[in-house]
């Protein structure tokens, strides 16, 4: 265990360099020029130098690579090149609105996506399973975006339930109205991606009800939903933890698609609106940071599984 | 690779389905370059935000432009990208596959940490990095998707490809003195094509997600491009106001994606003789 432990995150820190690299060489060495880039195709020779000097462009690569991950490690992202204010403040702020939504999702995600799957995978051959799968299939394929816009449609407007779009400007400091604003936003993606856990949830029961121990306690007496219950069901949601590491980079991806439809002030929002002024500071520290996340929840995910799963144990 | 492949994908109404759409989208694409309903790009400030009539079958936007002929004239930017995606993915999760299952002993290793690294990267998140260097355009969702899901491509082809490799015709090549390129052009990848074109299908399906979010997001294609994605995003402001309208879009991403899907799930069923078995097994 201590073994596996120590090579996950070896993988891990591995991980988090590779990506680093990567988004330093997309962002900083891509360009060519990277002033000329921050500064627009309007820009004065004069102002392309000031913003050369200010980033430090004028000194080796590998010193700038360094000099930012020493920042990252000491939890400072730089500074906005607009604004000057710290990134990681703002960083911080925009998490309070991206880390519940991402949890809320992922909670409506397998909130419909475990049971329903399991249902359809009992129901088997029977019109009511046909239904649910064919769903799930469908649903697969719906843009996140359409999900929401039909989701606005059905209970944002029509019903008058939830507030459509928007965040309190307080933020949590009025929790009702904060939480009220992330449900439509969650279901949206939590929608699309139960619909994924459905569809492996499905194919994982429908294993377990061929597998012989199960059809053995169903030869034995027991009814064979109720031999599934007890002893398939624990393998299988043990499967799905698995893919909830996977699930966690769509639901971060689906947020930046989300806030923005919705009008939350997230992360996936802060990205979009700095892309577009071009801040380069700010963009290669929040690509870190969400795919940082990605990897980190991978890894407590691989953990938790191979600490869970006694399959994973044996097979090791 | 012969006809009986193509006969069991027919067979199954799912193959049946997503195989029906892809020619229909192709069709219209072909058709779109040389005849639309009306002009996709006419406005027309006196009808705008029509429901459905006669002249306008899906109605106007709020320009009045007829957004039956955009979606039409929308199918040959959807036709492009999910082509081009899928050859680049081809590229890079053959080239990738291949190194880490033939390539030099000291680069397996390396290779198969960088996929598994590598596949953290969400498209989404690639295609937003290179555009804020590129600016916006299709070629940045093209190249996205094609690196994004090469990898996954390169993860499952990989085994394959490796296991191909050891067989007796590929061997008994090899010893008869073909070189290492020819071998796995002519002997490996065509033995490992249904895996290949399962993949395709499905990293065409992705494509045509992550064009529509990114159209959405703004960037993806410039405005003189007919794209599905952005008149969703264009729609989407007036949805409680006109909602008929924002459907069309919608559907059409749906329906395509949906499709690609279908078609790759029925052909991974009729290509994988294990597939057909195991499922004969659990219905018994």
């Amino acid at each position: 265990m201590l073994r596996f432990l120590a090579t996950r995150v070896a993988l891990l820190l591995l991980g988090l360099l590779v990506a680093a690299v990567l988004i330093f060489a997309v962002l900083r060495v891509l360009p060519g020029d990277v002033a000329q880039v921050v500064g627009g195709t309007q820009a004065s020779a004069a102002q392309v130098a000031r913003i050369r000097s200010e980033l430090g462009l004028d000194r080796p690569v590998v010193l700038q690579f360094l000099d930012w991950i020493g920042g990252v490690a000491r939890l400072d992202l730089g500074r906005s090149l607009v604004t000057g204010s710290p990134v990681a403040a703002e960083l911080g702020q925009k998490l309070e609105v991206t880390l519940p939504l991402a949890g809320l999702s992922l909670l409506f995600g397998l909130g419909l996506g475990l049971p329903l799957g399991v249902l359809s995978a009992v129901l088997h051959r029977r019109a009511g399973g046909f239904l649910i799968a064919a769903a799930a299939q469908l649903l697969a394929a719906v843009p996140v975006v359409f999900a929401g816009v039909l989701l606005i449609l059905l209970l944002g407007s029509w019903l008058h339930l939830l507030p459509v779009q928007g965040f309190p400007l307080d933020g949590w400091r009025q929790p009702g109205r904060a939480f009220a604003s992330l449900i439509l936003p969650a279901l949206t993606i939590g929608v699309v991606e139960g619909a994924v856990v459905l569809r492996f949830t499905r194919s994982a029961t429908l294993e377990a009800l061929g597998q012989d121990h199960v059809r053995a306690a169903a030869a034995r007496g027991m009814t064979l939903n109720r031999a599934l219950v007890v002893h398939g069901l624990p393998g299988v949601l043990l499967s799905v933890v698995s893919v909830i590491g996977l699930e966690i980079a769509a639901l971060l991806v689906g947020a930046v698609v989300v806030e923005q439809l919705f009008q939350l002030p997230g992360v996936g929002r802060m990205l979009v609106a700095d892309v577009g002024n071009r801040d380069l500071v700010k963009v290669q520290s929040e690509l870190l940071v969400l795919t940082g996340l990605i990897l980190v929840v991978g890894a407590v995910v691989d953990v938790v599984h191979r600490l869970v799963d006694p399959r994973e144990r044996e097979a090791a | 690779m012969s006809a009986t492949w193509l006969r069991e994908l027919l067979r199954r109404p799912a193959g049946a389905f997503g195989a029906a759409v892809l020619v229909l989208l192709v069709l219209c694409a072909l058709v779109s370059l040389v005849w639309t309903p009306q002009d996709p790009f006419a406005t027309d400030p006196f009808h705008r935000w029509q429901g459905p009539t006669a002249a306008h079958p899906f109605g106007t936007d709020g320009t009045g432009r007829d957004i039956l002929s955009y979606v039409f004239a929308g199918t040959r930017t959807t036709v492009l990208v999910a082509v081009l995606s899928a050859a680049v993915a081809a590229v890079v999760g053959v080239v990738l596959a291949a190194l880490g299952a033939l390539g030099p002993r000291r680069l397996r290793e390396p290779l198969a940490v960088l996929i598994d690294v590598l596949i953290a990267f969400p498209v989404l998140l690639i295609a937003i990095m290179l555009s804020a260097v590129l600016g916006p355009s299709l070629g940045v969702v093209v190249i996205a998707t094609g690196i994004g899901f090469g990898v996954n491509i390169a993860r499952v082809s990989r085994g394959e490809i490796r296991r191909v490799a050891r067989t007796g015709y590929v061997l008994a090549a090899r010893a008869a003195g073909l070189g290492p390129v020819r071998t796995l052009t002519d002997h490996v990848l065509p033995n490992t094509a249904p895996v290949l074109i399962v993949q395709l299908s499905l990293s065409a399906a992705v494509a045509v997600l992550a064009e529509a979010g990114l159209s959405f997001l703004g960037y993806g294609a410039p405005p003189s491009t007919p794209s599905w994605g952005r008149l969703l995003n264009d729609l989407q402001d007036y949805v409680t106001l006109y909602p008929l309208t924002v459907i069309w879009p919608g559907l059409a991403i749906t329906v395509t994606v949906l499709a690609f899907n279908l078609f790759g799930d029925a052909l991974r069923e009729a290509t994988d003789p294990r597939l057909v078995r195991s499922r004969s097994e659990r219905t018994r």
